[in-house]
């Protein structure tokens, strides 16, 4: 960890301005940013703390959807009462995340800023290449230790995984990021790696999360979070399924269905081949199974992640069926 | 460190003799961050160092570039192999008189990724962090062995001293009539202590002070005077609290020298602590294993004959035999028999001792071999072990001096229910759950060493136990406060025990579970004489109110003295030594044969090499466990969680069984983490572990871990220790793992036998 100024910001606008400037970095619950500087990748010259910013931190739920600010704890929005009545899987996708002293000061905006697991991207000192952090070094993970990488959006540039849980509840449910002036969906916030794995946000300099706006949906109304691991806590996705669904009157059809992936990809990773392929139809096991495996269609492993390819479709056909058995 | 015992106000208050429930008397303080570990203290002029670490596996230094390092803020030394002071090299743990030939901490020559290159020492952390990062290595690479699996590992080095052999194994296992044969792999697994490695130096002349985690004080100290020239007096070693060993904290280490060097050197005292990821490098986990477990049984699973052979890997210039066969020769009556051992030298640290070595992968082999054995046959599992069962030592052909494995067998099954298992795999389930219930044995051999203590009576009545025996949370401070205060007959409350001073009476290494058995011993025999003082002060001194008395004895009990018949005076300790003009009564007490030279007792706590061969006159001494687990297996997703664990145990007399209790679960719950979890992943192209910190080696949360039930059915065995305990700290590990193996077999039909069983294994 190197030197650096440290700066309050003096409100949103001046955060903004300050943390545009080259080697500027936007500090708030610092669960990433600080693990990242003590692995020698962040290297922030200038950390604009904007922690104590009035006005950052509401939950509001109406009937149009919920507005979360970006500063709201992890914690706090998965224990909103609305937010579990209205969100659920949104409030269950929080509460399996990391442990609970790391929600307790992580926030939302945070959250969505969180970077890769790959090792080899968090160990500059015996990996140099990585195009992630070194664009255009080469990427390490390739032929190398795989288990927890990608599976689906990789390029031949980067595999790294997404890590996150509560950004596929968001993508599943077309949640809209708000960046001060301009608000994009959070499909679109993330990006695919490609050739510039290093660009992984459509932020853009002297942007800021604000808040992340969750449109009202009777599928997020009848949602879930099913998130597998080899330990039962604190561990990243082996693989994970946001799934939400709306019937019918009739209580079978599908109406709506909303299915996106976690653990397996490079970024929240919206299944729409399942969602189009069963909706309309009435929810039934063995359907439910045989669309579940387009939520892979196209995925390529790299030897020990292979499992992956496996298992995803077995947790959203779990997660779909049960949503299906709450009708 | 002095630790007060302090009140409770609960049952165990009550509980202040031997094998009572006394709460641990560390507790408080270490709840309220009172208790101040090694490196945490605040030394004048302290400076810091870090070290820099190999990014290669094999080759040599070619250059180290320190310009840049050198000129960065607050950097006051770089130390490389050229500028490090020399050292001599140190004896081994048995205390082989070393080569005569200097030993540089700082390595030229890479054999390992992430061995120690260089350090920085700064004013403050942060700048010795910050200059680290600008020294420049440039190497020569040479070919890397990654491990076991690599091609150009070959078969190793046979350890002779590892083979044993009775009947003939081959042939027996040929004319058998049921025949089993299957390998069983362990991985890298690491100790992951919540305290990480560290130390601070400090050297006033030629006497030097090290604060540092230990496991074995005096040993590390000789290490120390052995590197630097020293006489051993000259150094000394404080280690009050340790925050979890696991077997890694017994040895003085290369980073250790680092720093004493760098203090002797800057004429400061130097902190050294290493950062997570450099504890899974700067020294060694448990070695990688391979087992081949052959058995030939007759048609009821009566064992014939066992072949067994074994492999764990070790580093490219050290040597770590991980005993496989331990387990093996010693749990089933066999009339055939045949195990042996090779290494085979890898690029890695070298291996080091974690919890159960050698027991912990040996009973992994034979524990899940008796297993298919008894499919095979088509009996049960916990039949099939009874059937076996071993009356005498099989290796050693000695009497068991306590041998509680049927009972623990009987009690474990009685509690679990195993007599409602459905026998068949795949038989039992929730829903998507599989359920299945899997059994195994563990043991852990008696290991009997040496220690000594104070026992002082003091002035107001209280007792001050001293040794430089630590207690790194398995409750050395508790037990023998227990023990001085049964034997001298004061409350439990008034015993100070001072521990983890290497100016205190000398012990060996807490290592092998063999603390306990060897300090309550020293205490019992220090306190006796302590008190045989202080009642030969009452009956003896003219001055004392019970001369008059002209009684043979007196009796001491909560502090206070009186006659056996309570027909004479009744004084306090404190009141009596007033009396007779003494300010303190202090008596010494050791496990030493008698006659025991000067030169007898250094080797005996600065060595392993004196220590007692558990078979050693006419017993075999161990201790002895049955595992009883239930296993829910997500039909779907192959996730195996534990759902119930029963465990019979037989570690002797519990001298505590609060404490007891609390590292048996320990143990088992490591044992849950080394079944489904842990394993040190090596990139093969790289030779170098890259789950290297705790997000990425899992061990488990308290979500992974059940109610645990632990049931003691051991009894007195006086053949092992002076109060007849036997070992906990190690055995409770050994079996969980095979039991869990075993219960995820009867769950799903598939036999895993490559640690740790992940998801994968099983979709």
């Amino acid at each position: 960890m190197r030197d650096f100024s440290y700066l309050r910001a003096g409100s949103i606008d001046a955060a903004r301005q300050a943390a545009a400037l080259p080697g500027a970095m936007l500090l708030a619950g610092g669960t990433t940013l600080i693990d990242l500087a003590k692995c020698g990748v962040a290297e922030p010259e200038t950390l604009v703390d904007i922690t104590h910013l009035k006005g950052l931190d509401s939950i509001e739920v109406s009937e149009r959807g919920a507005t979360i600010g970006t500063l709201a704890k992890m914690g706090h929005v998965a224990d909103h009462a609305d937010i579990k009545s209205r969100f659920p899987a949104v409030s269950e996708a929080l509460w399996q995340a990391a442990s609970a002293q790391i929600r307790n000061m992580a926030t939302i905006g945070g959250n969505l800023m969180q970077r890769t697991r790959c090792p080899y991207f968090r160990d500059p000192s015996n990996f140099p290449a990585c195009n992630k952090r070194e664009p255009g070094s080469g990427c390490s993970a390739i032929g190398g230790v795989t288990r927890g990488h990608a599976v689906l959006g990789t390029s031949d540039a980067c595999i790294a995984m997404y890590p996150g849980d509560l950004a596929v509840a968001l993508v599943a449910f077309d949640a809209i990021v708000h960046l001060g002036q301009r608000q994009i969906p959070v499909d679109d916030f993330f990006l695919l790696p490609g050739a510039t794995p290093d660009k992984e946000h459509a932020i853009e300099p002297g942007e800021m999360i604000t808040a992340i706006e969750i449109p009202s949906l009777a599928s997020a109304r009848r949602s879930t979070y099913l998130k597998i691991r080899d330990r039962q806590s604190y561990e990243f996705a082996a693989a994970s399924a946001a799934v939400g669904i709306e019937f019918e009157a009739d209580g079978r059809t599908i109406r709506d269905l909303r299915v996106a992936l976690g653990g397996v990809a490079t970024k929240p990773w919206r299944a729409r081949a399942v969602e189009d392929a069963l909706k309309g139809k009435v929810l039934e096991p063995d359907a439910v199974r045989a669309a579940s495996l387009l939520a892979v269609e196209g995925a390529v492993d790299h030897g020990a992640n292979h499992y992956k390819i496996e298992l995803a479709p077995r947790v959203v056909a779990r997660a779909i069926l049960k949503m299906g058995e709450t009708a | 460190m002095t630790v007060h015992n302090i009140r409770h106000g609960d049952a165990s208050d009550g509980a202040e003799a031997v094998g009572g429930r006394l709460s641990r008397v560390d507790g408080p303080a270490k709840i309220t961050g009172a208790a101040k570990y090694a490196v945490e203290q605040q030394l004048e002029g302290l400076a810091y160092a870090v070290l820099v670490e190999s990014t290669i596996a094999s080759g040599k230094v070619r250059a180290i570039d320190t310009k840049a390092a050198e000129a960065a803020p607050g950097v006051l030394q770089v130390l490389t192999p050229d500028t490090i002071i020399s050292l001599r090299t140190a004896s081994d743990w048995f205390g082989t008189p070393p080569p005569d030939k200097p030993y540089c901490p700082l390595a030229r020559d890479i054999t390992f990724s992430g061995q120690h290159v260089a350090a920085i020492v700064a004013e403050t952390f942060e700048q010795a962090v910050a200059a680290a990062a600008l020294v420049k290595l440039s190497y020569d690479e040479a070919p890397s062995i990654v491990d076991l699996s690599d091609a150009k590992a070959g078969d190793g080095i046979p350890i002779d001293a590892m083979t044993k052999e009775w009947g003939d194994a081959q042939a027996a296992f040929a004319s058998a009539p049921v025949r089993i044969c299957a390998a069983y792999n362990t991985p890298r697994e690491y100790q992951a202590p919540m305290e990480p490695h560290g130390l601070i130096a400090r050297w006033e002349g030629d006497q030097l002070t090290v604060w540092e985690p230990s496991q074995w004080l005096d040993g590390m100290a000789r290490t120390y005077a052995e590197w630097f020239g020293v006489p051993f007096e000259n150094v000394r070693l404080v280690s009050p609290y340790i925050g979890g060993g696991f077997g890694s904290k017994a040895l003085a280490l290369s980073h250790g020298a680092v720093a004493a060097c760098a203090a002797k050197m800057l004429g400061r005292p130097v902190r050294l602590v290493m950062t997570r990821p450099q504890t899974f490098t700067g020294y060694g986990g448990r070695a990688a294993t391979r087992q081949t477990v052959t058995i030939g049984a007759d048609a009821q699973g009566k064992i014939q004959s066992i072949v067994h052979r074994g492999v764990n890997e070790t580093s490219i210039d050290g040597m770590w035999v991980e005993p496989l066969g331990s387990v093996t020769s010693i749990m089933y009556a066999t009339p055939n028999f045949s195990s042996k051992q090779n290494v085979v030298r890898v690029n890695s640290v070298v291996p080091g001792a974690m919890r159960a070595p050698g027991e912990n992968p040996s009973a992994f082999g034979i524990e899940s071999a008796i297993d298919e054995l008894a499919y095979e046959v088509g009996i049960d599992p916990l039949e099939i072990r009874l059937r076996n069962y071993a009356e005498q030592d099989p290796y050693a052909k000695k009497a068991w001096s306590t041998r509680q494995l049927r009972e623990a067998f009987a009690a474990g099954a009685e509690r679990f229910g195993w007599s409602k298992r459905s026998p068949e795999p795949r038989s039992m389930r929730d829903g998507n759950q599989l359920i299945g219930w899997g059994v195994a044995a563990g043991t852990y051999p008696v290991r009997r060493a040496y220690g000594e203590a104070i026992v002082r009576i003091l002035a107001d009545g209280s007792v001050e136990v001293e040794s430089s025996s630590i207690d790194m949370g398995q409750g050395t401070y508790t037990i023998l406060a227990q023990t001085a205060a049964e034997t001298v007959g004061v409350r439990a409350d008034d015993v100070v025990v001072k521990l983890g001073d290497s100016r205190f009476p000398r012990a060996g290494v807490t290592g092998g579970s063999r603390l306990a058995g060897v300090m309550t011993g020293a205490v019992y025999k220090a306190a006796t004489s302590a008190l045989d003082q202080l009642v030969g002060l009452a009956i003896s001194d003219p001055r004392s109110p019970f001369h008059a008395l002209q009684a043979n004895t007196l009796v001491v009990a909560n502090g206070r003295i009186g006659s056996p018949r309570g027909d004479g005076p009744d004084v306090s300790i404190a009141e009596l030594l007033k009396s007779v003009g003494r300010d303190h009564i202090e008596a010494t007490g050791d496990t030493m044969p008698a006659n025991s030279t000067p030169e007898d007792r250094y080797k005996n706590y600065t060595t392993i090499a004196m220590a007692l061969p558990h078979t050693e006159g006419d017993y075999s001494r161990h201790s002895w466990c049955a595992h009883f687990i239930e296993v829910h297996v997500d039909e779907d997703f192959g996730t195996v969680r534990v759902s119930r664990v029963v465990s019979a145990l037989d570690s002797g007399r519990l001298y505590n069984p609060k404490l007891a209790e609390s590292q048996w679960k320990g143990g088992i719950i490591m044992g849950i983490g080394q079944a489904l979890l842990e394993e040190g992943i090596v990139d093969r192209r790289h030779g170098r572990i890259v789950n290297n910190n705790l997000a990425d080696y899992l061990v488990p949360t308290n979500a992974d871990i059940p109610d645990i039930e632990v049931i003691s059915v051991g009894i007195p065995d006086l053949h092992s220790s002076v109060l007849g305990g036997k070992g906990v700290g190690e055995l409770a590990i050994v079996g969980v793992a095979p039991a869990i193996a075993n219960a995820v077999f009867h769950a799903t039909g598939k036999r895993v036998r490559d640690l740790p069983i992940t998801l994968e294994k099983l979709i």
